[in-house]
């Protein structure tokens, strides 16, 4: 593989809060344009690895490389450049609470583009209706439920046309059917923007039916336990704790 | 069948009551009998029954488990046989769930000697967090200067709104009020030197430069230094603040920027507006309790306090401002991420304002007496 289809790479990398060690020695490559899952059991260190991709949390020794930028050796203005590269969705939506939607859209674009108003007004509607939200320009984060909160994160998080698009726990607490409607979309996305999709989920249901490749981090060996294709992994499991996780039955038990 | 421990043969046949919500039933006095019955004879088995009529809980559960548990202990059986189909059932549940391993350890034993000491190594954390952070908000404010800081001009006259025009009522009562206690406290110590008029002057210098700043900013502590803490450590829950990083924007400029100007533009006004209103809570007493004439004390006012004197207070003020304004943003900015933690946050700037608040009119005071203020 050339480095050239590598969107991310995270090479040897440690995390740590503190003294505290969440994971060790993390290897693995995202492909551009695939959709990458990240698994492991809860507590393991998913949200905290996502944020060492996206720049809120440095590892405590090892690499996060951009195609061929060291992330954490830039410099901050660097690493703020490249970041306008990502989008992320929060677990919660993280939508501006104090904004509309609309506002919540628009901000990165006024702050990062020269659109003229008219633009970025027309830019947010169709964002909005791509993830099933036309219309709700107006509206204040409380004044919508749970499921749109998503969207509507996914709406901003694609605001400035990211190339990779990074999700936590999108399907958690939603109902199935709005959980499925948003793995569409996610498949949507990323066939017509080509982007780089990695998520992390523990929906089985979206894991097979989304996912290309993935990796699996065990909170008990505090390591990456399994890396490959989802089928693969499915099919033949590396260790017990991924089949128990991939195929929901006890360990031991077929 | 009678709720009770007999022995029939070698084995013991515990009856158990119903027990349903009632305390008529001394479950500790059952089990401990049947404990000490099967210590004290050749029991082979335990066999379990429910009295006539007896409906089985909770309870019945944990005396059963707390029995057969010793039994097993000295191979002595339990025979649940005949107990409800449901007893069983769960009994063999609670063994066999698999349970995660329970690490976490207990409240440790207080020491007097240990919280202070902690206390005072956090205290002294606090100092140094708050002060770096006292700088970053001072960069940023270097930054608006140079037209480089990004944050939402309408924020800033939201919060002005927020601070200002919103806190009148209660700065304008608290002011008022302690113009009147200080007018009457004045009066009685004043009357036994026959020097009642003094109560003119003392109430025009010591509020305009230490008590109105002061209790402006603690109002301003209590109501704004908590808001903003709150509304910080909120957005911290949600992962707002981890959005606007993702996107580039300064928390710093984008949260603390606006919320520190609004105060510092607000409260030089607010200790104004609450000079006016002691002086005037002191020429209500004045001029209807001591009986001075209208322009008697108005003049006497005016002769006690100069510019300086209003400056100095307002200058305080300015100074009090941005500390409430950056401890509560501090605060709700290394929020934890529940919601108690937002609580806490609030609280912790509430109490940290009000502290610095107090130290920082202490050094005024010092430094207004050696350079001759
Ligand atoms: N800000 C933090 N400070 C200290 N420890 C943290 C912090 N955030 C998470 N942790 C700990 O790191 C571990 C992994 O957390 P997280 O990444 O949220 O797990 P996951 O998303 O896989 O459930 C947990 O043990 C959690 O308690
Ligand atoms: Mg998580």
């Amino acid at each position: 593989m050339t480095t050239s289809d590598t969107a991310i790479s995270i090479q040897n990398m440690t995390m740590a809060y503190g003294d505290f060690v969440i994971q060790r020695d993390l290897n693995f490559d995202i492909r551009k344009g695939e959709i990458f899952i990240i698994m492991g059991d809860s507590g393991s260190g998913k949200s905290t690895l996502l944020k060492h991709m996206i720049g809120l949390k440095r590892p405590s020794s090892g690499t996060v490389l951009y195609d061929d930028m060291d992330f954490w050796a830039a410099s901050e203005s660097e690493r703020k450049l490249a970041s306008r590269r990502f989008g992320v969705l929060y677990q919660s939506g993280a939508l501006w609470s104090v904004m509309t939607l609309a506002e919540n859209i628009a901000l990165p674009l006024r702050t990062y583009t020269d659109y003229s108003e008219k633009d970025i007004t027309d830019i947010v509607a169709l964002k909005l209706s791509l993830v099933g939200l036309a219309g709700f320009e107006g509206f204040y984060p409380s004044e919508i439920s749970g499921g749109m909160k998503k969207r509507a994160g996914l709406a901003r998080a694609m605001a400035l046309d990211p190339e990779i698009l990074f999700f936590d726990e999108p399907s958690a607490g939603l109902d199935p059917i709005s959980a499925k409607r948003l793995d569409d979309l996610i498949i949507e996305l990323r066939d017509g923007l080509g982007a780089t999709i990695a998520i992390v989920t523990h929906e089985l249901a979206s894991i097979f039916a989304i996912g290309d490749r993935g990796v699996f981090v065990d909170a008990d060996a505090k390591k990456q336990t399994a890396l490959g294709k989802i089928d693969d992994l499915r099919n033949a499991p590396p260790n017990a704790k991924v089949a128990e996780f991939l195929n929901r039955s006890a360990p031991g038990s077929t | 069948m009678e709720a009770g421990t007999t022995i029939v043969g070698n084995i013991l046949h515990v009856v158990l009551p119903d027990s349903q919500f009632s305390n008529s039933f001394d479950a500790a006095a059952l089990k401990a009998d049947a404990v000490q019955l099967i210590d004290a004879n050749e029991i082979k088995g335990v066999k379990y029954f429910l009295a006539d009529g007896a409906a089985w809980n909770s309870q019945s559960l944990a005396v059963i488990n707390g029995i057969s548990k010793i039994a097993t202990k000295k191979g002595v059986q339990s025979d649940l046989s005949e107990m409800p189909l449901g007893v069983s059932k769960i009994l063999a549940l609670s063994k066999s769930a698999a349970s995660d391993v329970a690490t976490k350890s207990g409240p440790s034993s207080f020491n007097l000697f240990e919280a202070l000491g902690e206390q005072v190594i956090e205290a002294w954390r606090d100092v140094k967090e708050t002060s770096s952070f006292l700088v970053d908000a001072s960069r940023s404010f270097g930054r608006l200067f140079t037209g480089k800081a990004q944050y939402q001009r309408s924020d800033l006259s939201l919060f002005i709104q927020a601070t200002g025009p919103q806190a009148l009522i209660i700065v304008g009562v608290v002011n008022l009020l302690l113009g009147v206690i200080l007018a009457f406290m004045g009066a009685v110590q004043l009357k036994l030197f026959g020097a009642e008029i003094f109560v003119a002057d003392l109430v025009a210098f010591g509020h305009t430069r230490e008590i109105a700043p002061m209790m402006t900013a603690i109002v301003i502590a209590g109501r704004t230094g908590a808001a903003y803490a709150a509304q910080l450590g909120t957005m911290q829950v949600n992962e707002e603040i981890d959005a606007l990083k993702t996107f580039g924007f300064s928390p710093m400029d984008f949260l603390v920027l606006p919320r520190m100007l609004a105060l510092a533009l607000m409260m030089p006004l607010l200790v104004l507006y609450a000079d006016a209103l002691g002086i005037f809570g002191g020429y209500l007493i004045g001029v209807y309790t001591l009986d001075f004439g209208h322009m008697q004390y108005i003049v006497q006012t005016q002769n006690s306090i100069d510019l300086t004197d209003i400056l100095y207070g307002v200058f305080k003020g300015l100074v009090f401002g941005i500390l409430v304004a950056v401890i509560g943003c501090k605060e709700g900015l290394s929020s934890g991420r529940d919601a108690s933690a937002v609580g806490d946050a609030a609280t912790k700037a509430v109490v940290n304002g009000i502290l610095a608040i107090i130290v920082a009119t202490a050094i005024f005071s010092v430094l207004a007496t050696a350079l001759g203020i």
